[in-house]
């Protein structure tokens, strides 16, 4: 009897512990962020570290700041797993809590959030990935893309290879080869690459590599090596990487003609291959290394506090811990921007979004926030949402990535026309799509 | 018309004609991939066998095993010592399978035995990535004496580039195979599982022992998923993408019959080679990333001729 009694106790216990409210408490005087990550899954790799450097920025920002503007901040993670489905059901779980801005962390969930954020108005901040076009403030007042697009990268990559050869007249009659991620994200640079072949007079050879094949990737390696394209572009996420580097050394390509996005430049994706990889090449947005005030207060107030997830303390600094860095810099750059213009510590959405539009990353800004030299400064306007149109080039030395060039810019004279049209074609594919309450000055 | 005739029939061979070198290489790296799946495939047959119950977990047993093995050498295990250690892993996770999983459910229906596979799957998600976290891992595969340099084959006008950790792949899986049919045709466990594979009942009426059996299979598709993991970590890396990768044994099975070891191994390579030509020489026409889906269209063929599978048995019911 006595059994029973505990059993139906414990029971009871159970399902109220079950029925109670989860996640963070959310006060009244707390500015809400939540953070859509993917730390498990096949995209696990390149998801973790970006989680981690989001993740101890803000929580920095508490512990050495007190949140911003001294109003805490409540962070919330929600697993996404790198699928649209669940990306889309961690908006809809958590937008009702106040949320300020989303980082979908998939070319996929943002084009699903593309159409609900001026629905639900809440903006959306895809740092350097998503939909090229979200670019053109006029059109998508909603959406934010810096520092730069997809189409700046293709843009940037092409400036880089005509370079090498001595000038983009030198790229006709060339074959460069284009293996991607076959989603949303892999395909989302086709367009700009096919005008550009068009323009320059190179051969595009594309390669896509289906989601189910990332770890699978010899046929596509075999055409390759069959093609014998001049140089390789890659776009590629979480397991394809490494694997692509792999199967690049394996058949032997070159490994300086080699040359991903900024989403494929991660230590996990060189360091599977070992020596094989030395000499791979990738663009990068931000610098790698742990010399940056911003990171060595996050050193101080977050891991060594034990507060961090992060694995190991060197890991702290690696490329896309440090992208997740600059993405919660820009997270609470928007969130401080909208404080300052509105006079309020407990910012809406609504605000923030203006704090986008409005942020600007100045040399003094930049230094007072501890990212001197950790990004470029770029300023973002009512018309134009990733004005941040520069990269660098990063080579792998077999342990570490060093850069291989100086900083420099994407097309834009080419490119800025072309996200016009494609900002155009999207508002006449969705005739609802709502106009900009106030058009940009 | 007769450009599109021309492009389908007459240009991929005659390429495989002009660059020979090239086509032995697409042979080759279809035949790997091969082997490869048909050690996938060959988990699932071997618990099918035994329990008729189709593993969805085979998959993740494959990243367990693996993640186990990078992760107790992380921790200082030498790397030996560390892969008979996760043998014994596999055999603990074969033993609580059976005593925890398939024990309460005996009698029930198949679909409920592939349910809780389904389960066993999200637990060990869950358990691997509690354990050892979610980031990739680079497999050990010097540490194991596996080979990782290539070889260079000057042939045919051009040359081949054999892998060594291919070539290993290869050998194991030949010896694994040759190993498996050994115990399963020689042994006297290997002729009770037969006999549990042939009639449940009627091997329980003679006193074959079903938890020992199931044990014996649950364990010995352990052994197959750390081989397979091995193979394709040192190919890739270590992380749960590798799951996916278990998916490919689908149309091998559907191809090879669920309850035929030969099967397995000649579907996996039907379908290796199948897919690899059809990407190179074919794939572009349908602008690439074929593969996934081709793998299905070449086991379907089969089935229109074969709908048991190349070695599966006919089923005659009488109504």
């Amino acid at each position: 009897m006595r059994l029973h009694r505990l059993l139906a106790g414990g029971t009871v216990a159970l399902a109220l512990a079950l029925a109670a409210p989860t996640g963070p408490a959310l006060a009244e005087d707390t500015l809400y962020v939540p953070l859509l990550t993917y730390r498990t899954g096949p995209f696990a790799g390149s998801g973790i570290p970006i989680a981690d450097g989001m993740r101890d920025y803000l929580v920095m920002l508490n512990e050495r700041d007190g949140g911003i503007g001294g109003v805490k901040l409540v962070i919330e993670e929600c697993e996404t797993g790198y699928d649209a489905q669940k990306g889309v059901e961690c908006y809809e779980s958590t937008k009702g809590k106040g949320a300020l801005i989303y980082n979908p962390y998939s070319t996929a969930i943002t084009l699903q959030l593309i159409p609900k954020a001026p629905v639900d108005k809440i903006p959306i901040l895809s740092m350097a990935y998503g939909l090229s076009a979200t670019a053109v403030g006029e059109v998508f007042p909603w959406a934010f893309n810096p520092p730069l697009t997809y189409w700046d990268g293709a843009s940037a990559v092409l400036a880089y290879i005509a370079e090498q050869e001595g000038g983009l007249d030198q790229l006709s009659g060339k074959k460069i080869g284009f293996i991607y991620l076959d989603a949303g994200y892999g395909r989302e640079p086709i367009p700009l690459l096919e005008q550009m072949a068009e323009r320059y007079g190179f051969q595009l050879l594309k390669y896509p590599v289906p989601g189910d094949q990332m770890q699978n990737q010899s046929s596509q390696w075999l055409n390759v090596r069959r093609d014998n394209p001049a140089y390789m572009v890659m776009w590629g996420w979480g397991a394809m990487n490494p694997t692509a580097v792999k199967e690049a050394a394996k058949i032997r390509f070159p490994m300086e003609r080699f040359i991903g996005v900024w989403w494929s430049g991660g230590e996990d994706d060189a360091r599977p291959a070992g020596a094989d990889a030395v000499g791979y090449k990738t663009m990068n947005i931000n610098a790698v290394g742990q010399d940056y005030p911003v990171i060595q207060d996050i050193l101080t107030h977050v891991v060594d506090k034990g507060l961090s997830k992060v694995s190991d303390r060197s890991r702290v600094g690696e490329n896309l811990y440090n992208r997740g860095v600059m993405n919660s810099v820009l997270i609470a750059e928007a969130i401080a921007t909208a404080q300052r213009a509105t006079g309020k510590k407990l910012v809406t959405a609504e605000d923030v979004r203006l704090g986008l539009e409005t942020m600007s990353f100045t040399e003094e800004r930049m230094a007072e926030l501890g990212v001197t030299g950790f990004f470029q400064p770029f300023q973002v306007s009512c018309k134009n949402h990733a004005p941040g149109n520069r990269v660098y080039i990063q080579q792998w030395d077999g342990k570490t990535w060093q850069p291989a060039s100086d900083w420099f810019e994407s097309d834009r004279e080419v490119v800025w026309p072309l996200l016009e049209k494609a900002a155009a074609d999207y508002v006449a594919q969705n005739p609802d799509w709502p106009k900009r309450a106030e058009p940009c000055a | 018309m007769g450009g599109l005739l021309h492009t389908v029939l007459v240009d991929p061979f005659v390429q495989m004609w002009t660059l020979p070198d090239f086509f032995v290489q697409v042979l080759w790296e279809g035949l790997v991939s091969g082997i490869l799946y048909a050690l996938i495939a060959l988990g699932f047959v071997l618990i099918f066998k035994a329990s008729a119950v189709f593993n969805f977990a085979q998959g993740i047993m494959v990243v367990f095993a693996a993640l186990s093995l990078v992760g107790l050498h992380r921790l200082g295990v030498p790397a030996f010592v560390a892969l008979g250690l996760c043998v014994l892993i596999m055999l603990a996770l074969a033993v609580a399978v059976e005593r925890l999983v398939l024990r309460p459910l005996v009698n029930q229906p198949d679909i409920i035995l592939f349910m809780a596979t389904i389960g066993l799957t999200y637990f060990l998600i869950g358990l691997g990535e509690l354990v050892f976290g979610g980031e990739p891992k680079v497999m050990i595969t010097s540490e194991l004496l596996l080979p990782t340099g290539s070889y260079v084959w000057e042939t045919l006008g051009g040359r081949v580039i054999l892998q060594q950790i291919d070539i290993a792949a290869a050998v194991i899986a030949a010896a694994m195979v040759a190993v498996l049919a050994v115990v399963f045709q020689r042994t006297k466990i290997g002729r009770a599982l037969r006999a549990v594979a042939d009639d449940h009942q009627a091997a329980l009426s003679v006193g074959i022992a079903l938890e020992t059996i199931w044990v014996v299979v649950w364990f010995a598709a352990g052994v197959v998923a750390l081989a397979t993991g091995i193979m394709w970590g040192a190919r890739s890396d270590v992380s749960f993408a590798l799951q996916i990768v278990a998916l490919k044994a689908l149309p091998v099975l559907v191809l090879g019959g669920l309850t035929s070891v030969p099967g397995a191994i000649m579907g996996g390579l039907i379908i290796g080679i199948g897919e690899k030509l059809g990407e190179i020489y074919w794939g572009g026409l349908l602008g690439g990333g074929i593969e996934s889906w081709l793998a299905y269209l070449i086991a379907l063929a089969f089935l229109l001729v074969r709908p048991q599978g190349l070695f599966g048995e006919r089923i005659i019911e009488r109504v």
